[in-house]
């Protein structure tokens, strides 16, 4: 095992970035359900990848992905509001949710084998393939797209919990739902904003996972464990966090496979994950 | 199995038919018989296309039943079956092709493999306090992962898979798909023989208890980390067994088809649908599911099934959420509850009379009695705030002590850091000569310290009966199972709740409730019983029974603590008082010196306050009359 040149190993820390705004992206949407809602949502996995497909699907027909990003979200707010409603409605206990949620991704990824088949799927777009060389070091034009869209919604994200009176009754209404209700918050309209916004932000990461990746229905379950550790690094319910966890284990990641194999990659999430639970099982 | 349970409807303890004699044998008699009878088929000409079919019903029992020994009885739901399961199949993989083992011999160290993965995995998950179910179920699902993409990635596997073609397979029977027939028959015998066992057993009736209530079940003795870990142990073994199994029978291994999500997903969802807190339940599922999966054999036809099985799952937890077994079991609790409630009219009220006439037999106590607990500066904070700031008590042998003080001065505090179910932050704790202050809350009930909760606490799903024997089996007395059951008829009579003994607490009333944590405290055979605002929200008759109680229980040796807005009461019963204020002790001594004491007047009535006096706002006169 040699240690790479210099040149590499920064265009490896770049790699692990642009990666982490993926997860950043797939976590801000698990965290706020997890922090806010306490619900541990496996669908935003299937949801995500439903809209990735979709607009690899849509590209096909002519429309480009960039135009899926205004589409896909409202489309999918709805079905995340839905959803909330049914397990609202039935009294479904935070536990049983996710084990609804795991089921219906159990559903949407077999439905996208059986539209898509389990072939590779890669979404093309005109600028694809453009990249800009900074230092030596290449940044790819969907990547950055990536990255801008994922900080620009945790901003956003941060915003309105702290600044606004919605961010503030949802906070209330986390800490204390029949406290809250009390004090005349709208809880169930609350949750059933927030369900939809996280499905919203479900469909926004899939266009980006469509953007950078190459779609397999069998991707869908390897990003959960990831994703999940970037969520708890990242600390429930705290919209920087996702991101910035994320970014750092990408970028740790990205050093795993130009130092070792890119096999390994996998391994380190669950280290860090591991390390978390050992040393502050407190935070988790 | 189908005559097993309909036997356990039969039992008249309680909901869940749980019991401590016959039930587990008769269970145990049925289950054998019914295993030989199917072990004799392939030898009576059962066609192969039937064996094939068994192995796999025989196949899913044993699965879903192994997830169900943690997952079900401890509510820890695992999405890491596959991994165990995986790890059974890889080990007899390798031991077979590689190092030419017989694959008899290599079944036991697969069970061994999964079974350390698990502890291993458990010893790390299980110290999460928070949100510890969460995390075990989402660290076992990417641990699937994470060992795949290591099996793949090493010797172990490295791609291609391993064949097991030249592996000779046992011959039990005269064809090779008896034979499998028969080992996966043995593997669900074996799951189905552990999970009655456990269910029946002073473990199985911990495991329950960690699901309805984890940290009372530590606070009362259970040891909850490590009866986690050996039912992860045991749910691994076995799942590591059956893949060991299952790699002969498909005689080719591959990550891909081992380590996916569907496993996990057609396990939980076996035994959700059969019911996660009744032993026959994953059973009862993993029938109908893989009759269901039958129906989807077919490559076209899998991913039908796959959404069939999302479906179902979801289905079932809206509508079924307790499982066919569970609903069955519910309606069973609800008849005897209709009958326990006549019955409870009847005799309840009489019993409770009873305890409230009988003599109290008060002695002054010993004030040259030895010190049983001793604590020094002990301290507990809360992000910052200091709800215990150095306190140092001593409570002395057979004496009933109170604790007193405004809301929120440390008097609960000081209870829940003692019984341990608050880390202190600070300081020693001393009981009977040893330092208790750095002990598990299980070592805590051991040692001989029981407690009640200001807002009861009963094991939701656990009859009352068993809520009792629980704490008898746990706390200091340590009783067998069936010396606890006598132990909680007893205390049950004392408290007037025999006629309860079959109900699930849900259908207490208030004051049926808090008798219950008395009782519940009292079964564990306690040197020292504290007592946390029992009295509060109880009618003034219903007090004056509670009282009369705690002077039997002082009667019989017992020293008390107790925590107690209730003035007559406190002045009734106890021997010394201790002021809590800001969590400092302020003062301590006799009820009448110290309540008109000028620093207990402010503490209780502010500072402007300084003429009025708390005792007079408290009545000491209206004192129970005992």
């Amino acid at each position: 095992m040699t240690l790479p040149s210099a040149g590499l190993l920064a265009q490896a820390v770049v790699g692990g970035i642009f990666t982490g705004a993926v997860y950043g992206l797939l976590g801000l949407g698990l965290s706020l359900s997890w922090g806010l809602l306490r619900q541990i949502n496996l669908a935003q996995f299937g949801l995500a990848f439903a809209s990735a497909y979709l607009a690899y699907e849509l590209q096909q027909h002519g429309i480009d992905a960039l135009f899926a990003l205004v589409l896909l979200p409202p489309v999918f707010f709805v079905i995340g509001a839905a959803l909330q409603w049914v397990v609202e409605r039935f009294r479904v206990t935070p536990f049983n949710s996710l084990l609804v949620s795991f089921g219906i991704t159990i559903i949407l990824e077999a439905l996208i084998q059986w539209i898509w088949t389990a072939d590779y799927r890669r979404l093309e777009t005109p600028y694809g393939d453009l990249k800009l060389k900074l230092a030596g070091v290449y940044l790819p034009l969907p990547e950055m797209i990536t990255l801008a869209i994922s900080a620009a919604l945790a901003a956003a994200v941060w915003l309105v919990m702290r600044r606004s009176d919605i961010g503030r009754a949802i906070r209330a209404a986390a800490e204390d739902a029949p406290i809250a209700i009390a004090f005349g918050i709208h809880q169930k309209a609350l949750a059933l904003g927030l369900a939809g916004l996280n499905a919203a932000l479900a469909a926004i990461a899939g266009v980006c996972i469509a953007l950078t990746y190459t779609l397999a229905p069998s991707q869908i379950f390897a990003w959960v464990g990831v994703v999940f550790a970037v969520v708890m690094l990242g600390g429930l319910g705290r919209p920087w966090g996702p991101l910035i966890a994320g970014c750092a284990i990408g970028v740790v990641e990205a050093l795993t496979m130009a130092i070792a194999a890119p096999a390994w990659a996998p391994l380190v999430s669950f280290s860090l994950l591991l390390l978390l639970l050992l040393c502050r099982p407190g935070r988790a | 199995m189908g005559g097993a349970h309909v036997a356990s409807g039969r039992e008249s303890l309680g909901p869940i038919g749980r019991r401590a004699d016959g039930g587990m044998k008769r269970k145990l008699a049925l289950l054998l018989v019914l295993a030989i009878a199917l072990a004799a088929l392939p030898f009576v000409g059962l066609p192969q296309s039937w064996e094939s079919i068994l192995y796999l019903v025989f196949h899913w029992i044993a699965l879903a039943t192994s997830w169900n020994l943690l997952s079900g009885y401890a509510g820890y739901f695992s999405f890491g079956h596959g991994a165990f399961f995986g790890i059974g199949m890889y080990t007899t993989a390798v031991l077979t092709t590689r190092f030419d083992m017989p694959f008899a011999w290599t079944l036991p160290l697969a069970a061994l493999a999964a079974a350390l993965f698990g502890s291993a995995l458990g010893a790390v998950a299980f110290r999460v306090r928070s949100v510890r179910g969460e995390v075990f179920a989402l660290l076992t699902l990417a641990a699937t992962f994470v060992l795949a993409t290591v099996i793949l990635n090493t010797p172990i596997d490295g791609g291609p898979g391993v064949y097991l073609n030249a592996v000779a397979v046992p011959t039990l029977a005269r064809t090779a798909s008896g034979s499998f027939y028969l080992l996966a028959l043995g593997a669900a015998a074996l799951a189905l023989v552990v999970a009655v066992v456990v269910f029946h057993s002073r473990f199985g009736i911990g495991l329950f208890a960690i699901r309805d209530d984890e940290d009372v079940a530590e606070v009362m003795g259970v040891p909850t980390y490590r009866y986690k870990l050996v039912a992860l142990a045991l749910s691994s073994g076995i799942a590591g067994l059956v893949g060991g199994v299952q790699a002969l029978f498909v005689a080719y291994v591959t990550t891909a088809d081992t380590f996916g999500i569907a496993l996990p997903l057609t396990v939980v969802l076996m035994a959700v649908l059969g019911g996660t807190r009744h032993w026959a339940g994953p059973a009862v599922g993993a029938i109908a599911i893989t009759a269901l999966l039958l129906g989807f054999t077919s490559a076209d036809n899998a991913i039908a099934g796959r959404v069939v099985l999302g479906l179902v799952l979801i289905g079932v937890i809206l509508f079924l959420p307790d499982g066919l077994l569970g609903g069955w079991m519910k309606r069973g609790a609800r008849v005897r509850r209709l009958e326990g409630d006549a019955a409870a009219r009847a005799v309840g009220a009489d019993e409770i009379a009873a305890a409230a006439a009988s003599p109290a037999l008060r002695e002054p106590s010993n004030p040259d009695a030895p010190v049983l607990l001793r604590t020094r500066k002990l301290a507990k904070s809360f992000d910052g705030v200091r709800a215990l700031d150095g306190v140092d008590v001593e409570i002395r042998r057979g004496e009933i002590l109170g604790l007193l003080g405004p809301n929120g001065s440390g008097k609960s505090t000081f209870i829940n850091v003692v019984s341990g179910h608050y880390l202190a932050s600070g300081g020693q704790v001393e009981f009977d000569g040893r330092p208790l202050a750095r002990l598990a809350a299980h070592r805590v009930a051991r040692s001989g310290i029981a407690r009640t909760y200001q807002i009861p606490r009963p094991f939701a799903h656990l009859t009352v009966l068993e809520n009792v024997a629980l704490s008898a089996m746990f706390g200091a007395g340590s009783l067998g199972r069936r010396q606890a059951e006598a132990e909680a008829w007893e205390w049950l009579r004392f408290t007037g709740l025999a006629s309860r003994a079959g109900s699930l607490p849900d259908s207490l009333n208030l004051h049926q409730r808090k008798f219950l944590e008395f009782a519940r405290a009292l079964a564990a055979r306690p040197q020292l019983l504290m007592l946390d605002e029992v009295l509060s929200g109880l009618t003034p008759s219903e007090i004056d029974a509670a009282v009369a109680l705690i002077e039997r229980i002082r009667a019989g040796g017992t020293t008390i603590v107790f925590v107690e807005h209730v003035m007559r009461a406190v002045a009734a019963l106890c021997d010394r008082v201790l002021i809590f204020d800001r969590g400092e002790l302020l003062a301590s001594g006799s009820f009448a010196e110290v309540m008109a004491r000028p620093e207990v007047v402010r503490a209780y009535l502010g500072q402007e306050d300084e003429g009025a006096s708390p005792a007079g706002a408290v009545e000491p006169e209206a004192v129970h009359a005992a």
